[in-house]
Formats: structure tokens, C-alpha cells, sequence
């Protein structure tokens, strides 16, 4: 395995070959911001929130995406990067009904704590307020498309550890939305196994468990690094 | 020539409200209204939501009484999962219940009401304020702000937030109180008493010097509305409802507050956002109650807590058996708050209020819930349809400041008419017809919600009156 050597906002640090930068830079405590990323499931860069510049580059790259190259230099807190960063957390707040107020997630959700971290303190851009549903047809959880950022945790975690497939994402631009089987409405799913891991998963409140009120709903997604170990290293450790 | 005299904001009320006051020629005036000018539209948006996230977005309706909204929003919400709720989960909601009266009580008599009741309703208007009157009397408007502190800290210590806390569900409450919260509250408990009686024997001390406004502020009889308990002593959570007369004589008893859709219904008219609830059996606008402090203090047999009983028999040795005089919506106001801290007292010192399970849980039993309880401005319904899979469908609330509407319209037309002279106004006169509303403490940002069939009337009219054209949508 080769070792690759590069420089994260000005610290020498090193990085295995293949290695996402994003990956390097949690390794070496280096924080950039995402909502798309899980470790130990695929990365798709949707978000963009881990945009970072890289010396010789003529655009930003997504960390999560790019590979670890020797004698990179990469900068993942500068003013551009910021200005991009709030405006990508404006627009997703603008593009649907995210009213933290009268949420399940409200105090312990990644969209807000970001907004917060960011300075978000109003949005620039005009909100949309679709007219979303809530899909509350399965026994155990609930889907508010209202809140969903598209990040599609849900999707791949459902797919790769579960091995269900049952969520996917359908139709184009604004009207991507994530939906069950075929499009039919979530308690209806023949592949559902009902195991919940898209909730822990999901960054907001647009999966929950049924049942819980505002700001009652906290995600757990350790299980996540638990049942990857266990996999890939016959390891069963919490 | 007639004229319209308008005031606008109300001042001094929580929410947003003008009055119309029309003049004739000579000066007399000939009728007031009462305008609600805001629209809030929480029914419709609700509409879609998952019902466990009622408590918290009704909650929202209002940053005075969440806890109404929380326990009326639960009790709907308890109803369609067709649970019992756990001992403690009943205790807590009791107790907050009365934390949350007594906090919003506290607001309205000494931060809205008090510098009219003081500083005298002539006093020069920079002056006849809380700011005002703290100039004059810090140590009561300390104690004032203090006692509504209390309040407010009990519904932190119990649900963890002051205002608009995530504290109820429906089938209980998130949360078990812990042993520190209730010694902090029992801590409270002699100074609260001690602050709710200065105010009532300031209240009594003062109260000769208003005899014209307990004449002409909304004195009327109409029917009274309040929630008691099988001995007929006040309920603020959990009881029936009882209807009196302008004379005390019991009008209906033991009426089942999920059914009140049998009993009570809804008027709208054009002028205003607010509709206006009447007595079914007596129609419109004859069907006229009023509910809230005085209401409440009307209808029971007694209170329950022998200090507040004691302020009871004394406020009804003041006149007949029902006082119909909005006036003394203050006077029954302060009752209340003593009542509210002798039982806060109770149920704190209630062993079965510290325990460990507070939550029923059960899935979607029924399809339609009501919840009621005693806000502090008077009785709260919500009323809520789900499907099967608990998305809510349609909802109303019938809030007790609009069912006090017709009430208020009347006492802001007798108040308008006695101290209103249209040739020669002044600040005082209109302080009146502001005080006669005040009397009702409305909370205008909680009633407003009616969507969809809202009557529009244009009207095009001459200088001189004439109408030229009208436009109507229905």
C-alpha cells in the first residue's frame, strides 16, 4: 500500500493511496463540513458541502471524491469556500418546508447544527414551500418529503448493509424525490425488512420513528461502523 | 355630521385588534366594534402533519399559553390512541396547567392591567405604563414580575424549556420530573403566596375608586361557561362543563367537553377575523357566554383550596351570587392565581407525581379526538380528524378568547357609549374602551384561524356617506 503525502490547510499530513481526502482530513482532525457522507457506505458528492480547494486546480473538488494525490495542497477553510458552503445550506433550505420549530429533529439535526455553523441567519434566496407529503404508511416510521435534502444516505445504506434496495430516488430537478419499490407508498414495500437503518442514517428529520414529537427524535448510526467492521474484518466490536 | 373614531393597535392586549367607534351628529355614540385584524390560518396548515407533532405545532400558536395549546393538542392526541395516561403524566400536566394560569394571569393583571388599575385609567399616557408604574411602585412590580417567574420556571424545571417547551404527547408527557425540580418549585411556594395576596388586598384596596368602570366596563348578563369537577369546584384540566345564567341559576350541567360541537357553534361576520361562538340553544346572537376568570369563578360551587375559597366568599359578598361585571374579571383573575399556587403546592408535594413511567403508548384507535382544557382566558377544544396511518385531516379549534368575542364587542360598545363624548375626545375616554377589552385579557394571535370562508365586503362610498357601489365574495 502506498503511502501518499499532501498538505491540508497548511499541515503535512499522509493519506493511503485511494484515500479521499475527506477521509485523510478526519483522520488528522482536520473537519469539513458534509451531509451526503456516512462512513462505511459509498460516497456520491451530492451535497457539495465538502468542496475544497486544491493548489493547480482549476475548480473545487469534492473531498469526498477525490483521491489522495502526493504533494497535494489543499485548503478546506477559506472565505470562497465558506460563501459557497452557506449559500448551498440556503438553497436547501429554501427548497423545501424546513420548519426546525415544529420538527422531530429540531436540537439534534445536521442540517440545522450546519445552518448554525455557518451563520445562517436568514435566506437570500426565495423559498419554494412545495406542496410535499408525508408518508406515514409504515408501521414503525414515517417519511416528510418536506425534509428531505436528497442527501440519499437512505438510498445506499438501504442497499449496500441492508442489501434491500428499497429506497431509491425518481423523477428529475425539483421533482427528485426519494420513493419505495417502485413509487408506491412505504407500508406497501415488499423489500422493506423494517430494520430502520435508513432513519438512523438520514441527516434531518425526514425519516423518524413514528410516534415521537417535536425535538424527540435522536439518531444513532454507530451500528453503522459496528456492522461494516464486523464485515469486512470478522471483527465484532462496538 | 357622523364620524368613525378609530383605535389602532389596542395597546396593552396580546395580538393585534382596532376599535371602531361610530358617532352620530350631537356627539352620542351609536355603536363600536370590535376588530380582529390578524389572521393566523394554524387549522390549515395543520392539516397533513403526523398527530404526534400536534403538541408541538399548536404549541406554537401562542408564546403566552403554549401549555394550553400542549394540553389541549394532547388530550386530542390521547383520545385517538384511546390511552389512559400514567398517574405522573396526569400530575405533570395538571401542575404546568396551573403553572401556566398562574404565569399568564400574572402578565395580565400586573404588566398589562396594572398601570390603569394604579396609576388611574386619566393618567398622562408616557406615563401609564409597567415602566411607568415601576417608578412608582418598584416593590410591586417587582413582585409582580417575580410571581410570573415562578410560573415560568416550573414549566422550564417540568417540560425543560420556558416558552414553547417539548414537553407533551399525546398518551403522556417526554419526561419524568426529577426529585431537585420539585424541591425547587415547593422552594417558591411561600413567596408566591405571599405576592398573590398583596395583590388582591391592593386589588380590594383600590377597587372603590372604579365603581363608574365596574358599571359601564361590559357590565351585562349573559351566560357564563366553566370547566368543574364532580364536587363543583374549579377544574383547569380535566372536568365538565357547567353553564350559568346571568342570575347563577345552572343553565346545563355535566355537558361532555369532546362532545361540545352538540352544544356550541360558530357565527362569522364580515368586520372581523375572529368568529364568534354562541350557545346553541339559545341561537345567535342570543346564545351569548362568556368564559375565563370570572366565568370560572361563576360557575363553581367553590373553589377547592381553602385560601382561594376564602377570596371566593368574600368576592361573592361583594354583590349577588354572579357577578356579571367584566370589571371584575381582574378580581376573579387574582382568585385564580391564589387557587393556581395552593394547588401547585398539592400536586408538587404528590409522591405519584415524581414517577418513572409517564408515557402510554398506542398506535392510531380512533379516528377523531377532541381535547379540552381551562386556558387561562377561558376554555380551550381542539378537535382533530386522522386517517388510519395518523396523518391529521381536518382540524378546528374553538379558542376562549373568541368565545368571548360577542362579550367584548359588548362591553366595548357599552364602554364607548358612556365615556365616549364624540365632540370633544380625550385620551382617557378611549384608555376606557381599551381597558373594557383588557378586562377579557384576549389573546388574539390564539383565535384567529378560520380559513377558506372569509366574507369579503367592498364598499365605495361618497364624501358624504352615500354608497355607490358594494362588492361582495362569499
Amino acid at each position: 500500500m502506498s503511502i501518499k503525502t499532501l498538505t491540508i490547510d497548511g499541515r503535512m499530513v499522509t493519506g493511503a493511496a485511494g484515500e479521499s481526502i475527506f477521509d485523510v482530513a478526519w483522520n488528522n482532525g482536520i473537519r469539513i463540513p458534509r451531509l451526503c457522507h456516512v462512513g462505511g457506505i459509498s460516497d456520491v458528492g451530492a451535497c457539495r458541502l465538502c468542496l475544497v480547494e486544491i493548489e493547480g486546480w482549476p475548480k473545487l473538488a469534492a473531498a469526498c471524491l477525490t483521491p489522495v494525490e502526493e504533494g497535494m495542497v489543499v485548503r478546506t477553510q477559506t472565505e470562497r469556500l465558506r460563501r459557497h458552503r452557506k449559500l448551498i445550506v440556503e438553497l436547501l433550505l429554501a427548497e423545501r418546508n424546513h420548519v426546525c420549530s415544529v420538527c422531530v429533529q429540531n436540537g439534534h439535526c445536521e442540517l440545522q447544527d450546519l445552518a448554525a455553523e455557518l451563520g445562517v441567519d436568514h435566506v437570500r434566496v426565495y423559498y419554494r414551500f412545495p406542496r410535499l407529503g408525508v408518508d406515514m404508511s409504515h408501521e414503525r416510521f414515517g417519511l416528510d418529503h418536506n425534509r428531505c435534502i436528497l442527501c440519499t444516505r437512505c438510498v445506499r445504506v438501504c442497499d449496500e448493509v441492508e442489501g434491500a434496495h428499497t429506497w431509491d430516488v425518481a423523477g428529475r430537478g425539483v421533482n427528485c424525490m426519494i420513493v419505495a419499490d417502485m413509487g408506491e407508498p412505504w407500508g406497501n414495500s415488499e423489500t422493506c425488512t423494517s430494520c430502520g437503518k435508513c432513519v438512523q442514517v438520514c441527516p434531518t428529520g425526514a425519516l423518524f420513528e413514528k410516534g415521537k414529537t417535536v425535538g424527540e427524535m435522536y439518531k444513532d448510526r454507530r451500528f453503522l461502523k459496528y456492522i461494516v467492521t464486523a464485515r469486512e474484518k470478522r471483527q465484532w466490536i462496538r | 355630521m357622523s364620524q368613525r373614531i378609530v383605535i389602532h393597535p389596542v395597546t396593552r392586549i396580546e395580538g393585534h385588534a382596532k376599535v371602531s367607534i361610530y358617532v352620530d351628529d350631537h356627539g352620542e355614540v351609536q355603536s363600536a366594534q370590535f376588530h380582529v385584524t390578524e389572521f393566523r390560518g394554524f387549522e390549515k396548515l395543520a392539516e397533513g402533519r403526523p398527530l404526534h407533532e400536534m403538541p408541538g405545532l399548536m404549541s406554537r400558536i401562542c408564546g403566552i399559553c403554549p401549555i394550553s395549546h400542549i394540553l389541549a393538542s394532547s388530550k386530542a392526541g390521547d383520545m385517538i390512541l384511546g390511552v389512559e395516561l400514567p398517574p405522573a403524566a396526569y400530575k405533570q400536566r395538571r401542575l404546568v396547567n396551573c403553572a401556566q394560569v398562574l404565569q399568564s394571569h400574572s402578565l395580565s393583571f400586573f404588566h398589562l392591567s396594572s398601570p390603569d388599575l394604579l396609576l388611574g385609567m386619566d393618567a398622562p399616557v408616557e406615563r401609564r405604563h409597567l415602566f411607568g408604574l415601576a417608578e412608582q411602585e418598584p416593590e410591586f412590580v417587582r413582585r409582580g414580575i417575580r410571581l410570573r417567574q415562578f410560573g415560568q420556571r416550573i414549566i422550564e424545571l417540568v417540560g425543560g424549556k420556558r416558552i414553547h417547551p417539548s414537553w407533551g404527547a399525546p398518551g403522556g408527557v417526554l419526561r419524568p420530573l426529577t426529585v431537585e425540580a420539585r424541591d425547587e418549585i415547593l422552594q417558591w411556594i411561600p413567596e408566591a403566596l405571599e405576592t398573590v395576596e398583596f395583590a388582591i388586598d391592593r386589588f380590594k384596596a383600590i377597587l372603590d375608586r372604579f365603581q363608574e368602570e365596574i358599571e359601564h366596563l361590559g357590565n351585562f348578563p349573559s351566560l357564563f361557561m366553566g370547566t368543574v369537577n364532580e364536587d363543583g369546584e374549579l377544574e383547569f384540566y380535566d372536568g365538565r362543563l357547567r353553564l350559568v345564567d346571568a342570575e347563577g341559576n345552572i343553565v346545563a350541567d355535566g355537558l361532555n367537553p369532546e362532545r361540545y360541537f352538540t352544544f356550541l357553534a360558530e357565527a362569522a361576520e364580515e368586520w372581523s377575523y375572529m368568529k364568534f361562538p354562541y350557545y346553541k340553544p339559545l341561537g345567535y346572537p342570543g346564545g351569548i357566554y362568556r368564559v375565563g376568570p370570572l366565568a370560572r369563578v361563576n360557575v363553581v360551587h367553590s373553589m377547592g383550596t381553602p385560601r382561594a375559597d376564602r377570596e371566593l366568599r368574600e368576592f361573592r359578598q361583594r354583590g349577588w351570587q354572579v357577578h356579571n361585571e367584566s370589571f371584575y374579571y381582574h378580581y376573579a383573575r387574582l382568585i385564580e392565581m391564589l387557587y393556581c399556587v395552593e394547588k401547585i403546592e398539592e400536586l408538587a408535594t404528590d409522591p405519584e407525581i415524581l414517577g418513572e413511567v409517564v408515557r402510554a403508548k398506542a398506535g392510531i384507535n380512533h379516528l377523531e379526538g377532541i381535547g379540552s382544557c381551562e386556558a387561562p382566558r377561558g376554555t380551550l377544544f381542539h378537535h382533530y380528524q386522522v386517517d388510519e396511518d395518523g396523518v391529521v385531516r381536518k382540524v378546528n379549534l374553538l379558542i376562549a378568547t373568541a368565545q368571548n368575542n360577542l362579550a367584548m364587542n359588548r362591553a366595548v360598545e357599552q364602554a364607548a357609549r358612556r365615556f365616549v363624548n364624540g365632540l370633544r375626545l380625550t385620551e382617557g375616554m378611549l384608555n376606557r374602551v381599551e381597558a373594557a377589552i383588557r378586562c377579557y385579557d384576549p389573546c388574539l394571535s390564539c383565535s384567529t384561524h378560520a380559513m377558506g370562508q372569509m366574507p369579503l365586503v367592498v364598499e365605495l362610498r361618497t364624501l358624504s356617506g352615500e354608497l355607490l357601489d358594494r362588492l361582495q365574495r362569499d
